[in-house]
């Protein structure tokens, strides 16, 4: 089927005897939003290195627009498309928010060798860029210390998008985050996914993930427990696969002890 | 066309948003790292009017004496600062002075190489010294601090014991005959704007000597090299791509790395520039002096370092100011010159130095919780 865009199909990430990730497969329509989940261990950390081609699969391929792709280190991910926003967010807060949305990749003027940063332009872009997802940007040069992380979440999204990400691959945006913040962004990422891009949101917060993903993915001690629509799986469900649902019937089981001992 | 007309409408939003304030002018230059060096240096300038306006420190003679010293320290000062925004730390500045200075004498006066080719080789040798102090840092991702202070040592050591080796003594004497004629030794020992102050004398506006040319004969090369470092580095931090890694680099190298700047490489030019500086320094001061001593340069480190934090450089990299560092350098270098116009003993110049400094960092650490907090 190649109405996907990206599809990761089997694949495995072994560290010496350590089996990092087994059997793994996602598959990504555009505009799709697809979450990871897992509880912490579980390969997320090992999985989105393998997106971002920090780490080469062992097993398995990658294929993006019906092409079978090999990374051979993270620029190649993210000239074909596929960005990943990690949880430093890759931004210094005492630089503007100007200079860290081209960080990297400043907007040049000028006659050959003595092209300089065109900073007026990239105030400019920063700004309306950042004004488009409802953000005020008081003043584009202010630095990024002053924002709040929810602001900084979606520079560093806004960032991504803006410098040709199709498949977005997100590293828990909103665990740091308080309610408000987390929805901002939440509502950031369903924008993003609705002008087309595929998004993967890693989280361990169901609670997060469950409205505004399509499809839910989890992953338990490095190995796929398969893929659901969100038609076919309640949160509930959700919740109990991701945490290996026995140990938390265990220790429901054990609390009732507990209780029944002490009173 | 739409999303033309979405982005003026934003644009105009932006405009609009009630909790826009109003910035002035004033407070964006608060928030800018040299502020506490100019500050600094009205105040240096105002203390030193009153105390010792009548004593001569003002003459061109004066101003000139002073300003020779701040801009030999400020063209280090300014290295030291493009290093210390990029997040590294280099202590082998003065060492790299001494031996940069042997490295234009010994050739020039034992190997009979002509003076301007003695002076690239001393710039040669700081290319190396740079990229080694550089990639040293960026492949073992050791603190720059030890890596810097073993090569402290080092380049020390080995321009005494070289230096002893082929000379047999710790001085150089006997470059001043060969500065003249030489095709590059110029651009480092020539006063500039003579006539300037040969118009001066003349009209008996600055002090003459007894056969009547002036006291003061022209502006030093130091002070010319200073101020063109600063403008260029200035310009580079704020104009420039490369500024912009740099500032990177300094604030969060991971990060850094992940948006693609080339990091180690940004560090590793950043390196070859103090050493490079150093060069600078020494190639003026051996050629002034007409000798190179073995022990040019002695904690000149520090005080580059110093001056640096008084002009806004957080010891933590990421922010910091060029002229902020040239502003440091400015306030050293007056107080130094100037305490000997005052009735206050000399000795006590290096507690001024730091205090200052104390007050700087504590300053700076202020600013930077201000910048980094949310609001």
């Amino acid at each position: 089927m190649s109405d996907y865009l990206v599809q990761f199909n089997n694949i495995s990430k072994f560290f010496g005897k350590v089996i990092a990730l087994k059997d793994v497969t996602m598959k990504l329509r555009k505009g799709e939003i697809m979450c990871l989940l897992g509880d912490n261990g579980a390969g997320k950390s090992t999985l989105i290195k393998t997106l971002a081609g920090v780490h080469k699969p062992d097993e398995g391929e990658i294929i993006f627009e019906g092409e079978k792709i090999v990374f051979d280190s993270p620029k190649d991910a993210l000239d074909i498309g596929i960005a990943t926003v990690y949880q430093d967010l890759a931004l210094v807060p005492l630089m503007s928010v100007t200079r860290n949305f081209f960080m990297g990749r400043e907007p040049l003027k000028g006659p050959p060798f003595l092209k300089t940063f065109d900073i007026e332009k990239a105030n400019r872009i920063a700004a309306e860029r950042m004004g488009q997802i409802g953000i005020d940007v008081r003043d584009p040069s202010q630095a990024v210390g002053t924002m709040s992380g929810g602001e900084r979440q979606c520079l560093a999204i806004s960032r991504a998008i803006y410098f040709g990400a199709k498949v977005l691959v997100l590293d828990e945006p909103t665990s740091a985050l308080g309610v408000h913040q987390a929805s901002v962004v939440l509502k950031y990422i369903v924008k993003a996914a609705s002008q087309g891009l595929a998004v993967i949101l890693i989280t361990h917060n169901v609670h997060h993930a469950y409205p505004v993903g399509n499809s839910f993915t989890v992953l338990n001690r490095g190995k796929s427990l398969g893929t659901y629509e969100k038609k076919d799986i309640s949160r509930e469900k959700l919740l109990s696969m991701m945490a290996g649902g026995e140990e938390l019937d265990k220790l429901e089981v054990e609390l009732k002890e507990m209780n029944r001992v002490s009173s | 066309m739409s999303t033309k007309s979405k982005s003026i409408e934003s644009k105009t939003d932006f405009n609009q948003d009630e909790r826009l304030k109003k910035v002035s002018n004033l407070k964006v230059l608060l928030n800018r790292p040299e502020l506490g060096a100019l500050g600094g240096a009205i105040l240096v300038f105002i203390f030193f009017g009153i105390v010792a306006g009548d004593t001569g420190m003002f003459s061109a003679y004066g101003i000139l004496n002073f300003l020779d010293v701040s801009a030999n320290l400020g063209i280090i000062a300014i290295a030291a600062a493009m290093l210390m925004i990029g997040g590294e730390f280099d202590l082998s500045i003065g060492s790299m002075i001494g031996f940069a200075g042997i490295c234009i004498a010994i050739p020039a006066i034992y190997w009979g190489w002509p003076l301007w080719m003695s002076i690239i080789f001393a710039f040669s040798m700081a290319v190396l010294v740079g990229y080694f102090n550089g990639i040293l840092v960026v492949r073992t991702g050791l603190p720059s601090f030890i890596v810097t202070l073993a090569m402290l040592f080092i380049l020390r050591g080995a321009t005494l014991a070289l230096t002893r080796l082929i000379t047999g003594r710790t001085q150089v004497p006997g470059l001043r005959v060969l500065i003249e004629n030489d095709p590059i030794a110029w651009i480092f020992a020539t006063d500039s704007f003579k006539w300037v102050f040969t118009w001066l004398g003349s009209m008996n506006l600055i002090a003459l000597r007894t056969d009547g040319s002036p006291l003061a004969t022209g502006i030093p090369p130091s002070v010319i090299w200073f101020i063109a470092l600063a403008i260029l580095t200035t310009w580079i931090l704020m104009k420039t791509r490369y500024g912009n890694w740099i500032f990177a680099s300094g604030g969060d190298k991971n990060g850094a790395n992940n948006v693609g700047v080339p990091v180690g490489r940004v560090k590793i030019s950043l390196f070859i520039g103090t050493a490079v500086a150093a060069t600078i320094f020494a190639t003026i001061q051996v050629l002034d002096a007409g000798s190179a001593d073995t022990m040019r340069g002695t904690l000149k480190e520090l005080e580059a370092i110093a001056a640096a934090v008084v002009g806004g450089c957080l010891l933590t990299g990421g922010y910091g100011s060029a002229i902020g560092a040239a502003f440091g350098a400015i306030i050293f270098g007056t107080v130094s010159m100037g305490i000997f116009y005052t009735d206050v003993d000399t000795d006590w110049f290096k507690v001024f130095l730091g205090a200052m400094m104390l007050i700087a960092v504590i300053f700076n650490n202020y600013i930077r919780r201000k910048v980094t907090e949310s609001k």
